[in-house]
């Protein structure tokens, strides 16, 4: 089965994407801020992870970071998923080494597809 | 008192002297040493034994005549501030040690002239200095008891001692750099010094004849009255008497400027230009304090003793007399100083003079070209050491074979007429521009030619050999060559008479020779640089014109000779730098020309630095109209550059104020661009919720449970009022801080609108089992918004519901009136806010990072849209933890 970590600060956002994963036969973990996140990347070493840039304590782009440091993380995937749509905000996260970088408000079926092909 | 004694005291006091001296020195950055007291202080170095006996002799015998030779000084004084602060200003720049310098610099480095100058002052001044000595040994006589005893050769002469003595005082302060343009400070302090003994132990002694022997002024004066001759010695003696008056006044007003003593103390010394300014008052008041007591003194020495003959040392006399033998040594250390200060300044000057303007240049400059630097170093010094003994001891000659028959005045005076020969040239070459070398001259040499005739003749004539005949019976027995009566004549005194025919014959001289034959160029150029010396301060070493071919290295070579090595490679640098050229330059422009004589000028004057440059460059001849063409473009590019200057200065300040303004928009422009990014983001987030739980609930409405899809519109509905609550708030918050929204101010009571508030948030409170207090139960009306202040407090207490443990939360709200301020106070006992939020936790959309948990229900701008209404209530709101646990915000406002 393929693993998903999600890390977002907003319930509501999180509610209907572990809805939806888990539908596409994903495991799927929750993180509400990237603290968190690295926290169960220390036993979880998901396909693919689902950040968001603005949340508390440590932000996407620290644990951005923090993901590229980990040697066992080398696989995974790592997909900002974020309100900030400039191009400049784009550049930025890609430039970090996102392999993708997705913008909200977001179509969940494009959402599903965007992984999919990412990880196939 | 036994003549040991009295030598013992003599010895004692130089030694107290030098003592000063070495400290002074030791000290010489020290403002003990560099102030405007000192200065003037230095300055009455024109105060000699002159003053200190002479004129109670001049009183005694011929009343206030001794006055106009301390009231030129005075009314020179004033025109200080213009006519020193220029004379300084110059002497300064060009590195003049001595007023030969001076004058010899402004007529283009003329070598003849720095000589002669020096022979005139060496002519006046000698003498001058013996009559010094004469005081000295003349004073010494009256206090030793030891009477009989006549010196009988020149051993056993205590004046031939003491005049060694200060030589070696002179000598060892004078000579310590090669450099004569520096600072003497040793030898200044030791003058200043002295100047305050002479003056005090004067006064004392005025005080003592004054209120002691006599009945204080108006006892001597009634006294006096009796005397025959009282009319003749009150009064300037009427039309004739005033013509010599005022060709005293005149002469003295000269001397102060042209003595070499004065000019040495005056210019050469003079530390920072600013201790004029207080000169020009503290040295006339120093004058009259000196001369206040003369006239009772002489008076009263009249009445006591009698004897005229000795009137020049009543001062010592008259507490001898009296049996105050401790007062009369007071007495004769005063008039010692003045003795000291006059004879170490003159010989020091006169050495500087002749060595830089008489030897070196007439004898020296081939020897120092081929020596090396620190042997030149030594000779120079030595030189001037040669010539402090030599005057000193030339003086004390003439004192032994001349001097018997003269008064201090009387020679003094004949000092006076001699060297106000240099006037039409110093003050005139101040001005006018026309003024040659040549002119100069021939009038200093007319100028001495009568004076010899009509003073210095008739003197030596009758000292030597008792003859009066030529005063008698004239040149030739020609009635109108009569020296002491020329042309008639005859109702001056001596002096005044040489004066008033010397000085016209010279002054004649020297403008018509002005007029008629124009000086060369480099006359020309140092002229317009004194002349015009405040604009030519400006150009520097661009100042000299020059044209020709010169090699770096030659000069240098030149330089090394007397500053040495490292000194010449310093001055270079330090000249490249200054001018931005390349350290290698090869070729020497006339800036390096002008640069590199002024520094030589200090060490052997002025005309050998220029003889010496010109060896070793190719100079070629200006003409007058290039040279006057040179100057005046070289002022014009100092002015266009000084205007350039000040026009890029303004642009630059304009830049930084356009930056300024530039950076303040960048930076209004930044905070709208983070607002609008936050607003969009804060949006963008329940849109967000909304967006995917509807398509999840569109597209799968057949396969998900119930409890989901319940779930997910409780989701969609509590989003739709989180987006709803936020644009509210933003609205409301923009209207509040553009001022677009105005208060509804009515009288309200404050107690009653906490507690309507309170009443609103009960049932959130009580679903948290928190408890709400409102402490205060006084009524107090305060004019304000209700409904933006309900607003305010609602928001205040939520915050403080969220914060609060459930069951165990308590919320105070208290008020307080204080000097015309309601204060009111919300405190929990809530988890508190962690330090690093609290400086921020009034900006908008600041959330703490530990609230995380509450996220839907904030907007971020409840604290912000708070800040605003109290602020539009002309408050302010203020948070702070509490020291056990929770929070307390609070908000101040003003009530009329």
């Amino acid at each position: 089965m393929k693993k998903i970590v999600i890390v977002d600060d907003e319930p509501n956002i999180v509610m209907t994407l572990e809805y939806t994963f888990k539908k596409h036969n994903f495991e799927v973990y929750i993180a509400r801020d990237g603290s968190e996140a690295l926290e169960i990347l220390q036993s979880v070493i998901p396909d693919v992870i689902m950040l968001d840039v603005m949340m508390p304590n440590v932000d996407g782009y620290q644990t951005l970071k923090s993901i590229k440091e980990n040697d066992q993380l080398k696989d995974t995937k790592v997909v900002f998923l974020t309100a900030k749509n400039k191009a400049s905000d784009i550049e930025k996260g890609l430039k970090l080494g996102a392999d993708k970088y997705l913008t909200k408000p977001f179509s969940v079926k494009k959402i599903v597809s965007e992984i999919n092909e990412l990880i196939a | 008192m036994s003549n040991y004694v009295l030598f013992i005291i003599i010895v004692t006091y130089l030694a107290a002297l030098f003592l000063i001296a070495y400290l002074a020195e030791k000290n010489s950055k020290s403002k003990w040493v560099n102030n405007s007291v000192v200065y003037t202080l230095s300055l009455a170095v024109y105060c000699t034994a002159w003053t200190y006996y002479g004129s109670i002799g001049i009183a005694a015998n011929s009343g206030v005549n001794f006055l106009p030779i301390y009231l030129g000084p005075v009314i020179a004084a004033p025109l200080w501030i213009v006519l020193m602060r220029k004379i300084v200003r110059i002497s300064k720049q060009h590195k003049i040690s001595s007023i030969a310098d001076f004058i010899s610099l402004r007529y283009g480095n003329h070598r003849f002239l720095g000589a002669l100058v020096t022979i005139v002052c060496l002519m006046a001044i000698v003498p001058y200095i013996s009559l010094q000595l004469k005081a000295v040994s003349e004073t010494f006589q009256i206090l030793s008891d030891d009477t009989s005893y006549v010196a009988t050769s020149v051993y056993d002469d205590s004046t031939f001692y003491i005049a060694l003595l200060l030589a070696v005082f002179a000598t060892f302060f004078g000579t310590q750099t090669t450099d004569a343009s520096e600072k003497h400070k040793g030898i200044v302090m030791s003058v200043a010094f002295e100047s305050v003994l002479k003056l005090v132990f004067f006064l004392f002694v005025g005080i003592y004849v004054t209120y002691v022997l006599f009945d204080g002024t108006e006892d001597i004066y009634t006294k006096m009255s009796a005397a025959e001759n009282f009319e003749s010695l009150t009064t300037i003696n009427g039309f004739e008497g005033g013509f010599n008056w005022l060709y005293t006044i005149m002469l003295s007003f000269m001397a102060i400027f042209l003595l070499p003593r004065q000019f040495q103390v005056s210019v050469v010394e003079n530390v920072r230009e600013k201790h004029l300014k207080n000169a020009i008052w503290m040295f006339p008041l120093y004058l009259l304090l000196f001369n206040f007591f003369v006239i009772f003194i002489a008076w009263a020495g009249n009445l006591t003793i009698g004897n005229t003959v000795q009137a020049e040392y009543y001062a010592l006399l008259l507490p001898l007399q009296n049996g105050n033998t401790f007062l009369s040594v007071l007495v004769f250390l005063g008039g010692f100083s003045a003795v000291i200060s006059m004879v170490v300044v003159a010989t020091l000057a006169l050495s500087t003079m002749v060595s830089n303007n008489l030897v070196i240049p007439y004898g020296f400059l081939d020897y120092f070209i081929k020596s090396h630097p620190e042997r030149n170093a030594k000779y120079i010094k030595n030189i001037r050491r040669i010539s402090i003994f030599l005057i000193i001891i030339s003086a004390y000659a003439f004192y032994v074979n001349f001097s018997f028959e003269l008064s201090l005045y009387s020679i003094g005076l004949m000092a006076f007429v001699i060297i106000a020969q240099l006037a039409p040239s110093f003050f005139i070459g101040l001005f006018w521009n026309r003024g040659s070398s040549q002119a100069t001259i021939a009038g200093i040499i007319s100028g001495i030619a009568v004076v010899f005739y009509t003073l210095i003749l008739p003197f030596s004539l009758h000292a030597l050999n008792g003859s009066d005949d030529l005063v008698q019976n004239g040149f030739a027995g020609i009635e109108v060559l009569k020296p002491h009566a020329l042309f008639g004549i005859d109702f001056l005194s001596p002096p005044a008479h040489a004066f008033f025919w010397s000085i016209l014959v010279n002054l004649f001289c020297y403008m018509t020779f002005s007029v008629i034959k124009k000086g060369n160029y480099r006359e020309r150029n140092y002229a317009e640089m004194y002349v015009d010396s405040k604009n030519y301060t400006d150009l520097q070493d661009g100042a000299l014109v020059w044209k020709g071919e010169a090699y770096v290295a030659d000069i240098k070579k030149v330089l090394v000779k007397f500053l040495g090595d490292t000194r010449t490679e310093r001055a270079l640098n330090l000249f490249f730098r200054k001018y931005d050229l390349p350290i290698d330059t090869q070729m020497a422009d006339a800036r390096l020309i002008n640069f590199s004589e002024k520094l030589l000028t200090g060490s052997i004057g002025s005309a050998s630095a220029k003889i010496l440059i010109a060896s070793v460059v190719k100079e070629d001849e200006v003409s007058l109209v290039e040279v006057l063409k040179i100057l005046e473009e070289s002022k014009e590019t100092i002015a266009r550059n000084k205007l350039l200057r000040e026009k890029s200065n303004e642009l630059t300040q304009l830049t930084n104020q356009l930056k300024d303004a530039n950076e303040e928009l960048i930076e209004k422009d930044r905070q709208k661009d983070e607002f609008l990014d936050t607003v969009a983001h804060e949006l963008k987030t329940p849109i967000t919720g909304i967006r995917a739980a509807t398509e999840l609930l569109l597209d799968d409405d057949d396969d998900m449970p119930q409890e989901i899809k319940a779930q997910f519109l409780k989701n969609m509905l509590q989003d739709s009022d989180r987006l709803s609550r936020l644009i509210h708030n933003i609205l409301d918050f923009e209207k509040l801080s553009k001022g677009r929204t105005q208060l509804n101010i009515k009288t309200h009571n404050i107690k009653n609108t906490i507690q309507k508030t309170i009443d609103t948030l009960r049932h959130i409170a009580d679903k948290k089992q928190v408890e709400i207090v409102n402490l205060n139960p006084n009524d107090f009306e305060v004019e304000y918004d209700e409904d933006r202040i309900v607003q305010v407090l609602t928001n205040l207490i939520s915050n403080a519901i969220k914060f609060c443990d459930v069951k165990k939360g308590k919320i105070i709200v208290d008020y307080k009136i204080d000097l015309g301020y309601l204060e009111v106070i919300i405190n929990d006992n809530g988890r508190g806010i962690p330090k690093q939020d609290l400086p921020y936790i009034f900006d908008k959309f600041y959330q703490s990072k530990n609230q995380n948990i509450q996220k839907p229900e904030g907007s971020g701008l409840g604290l912000a849209i708070c800040k605003q209404i109290i602020e539009n209530h002309n408050g302010e709101v203020w948070v702070k933890n509490n020291e056990k646990s929770g929070a307390t915000f609070g908000f101040k406002m003003p009530f009329k």
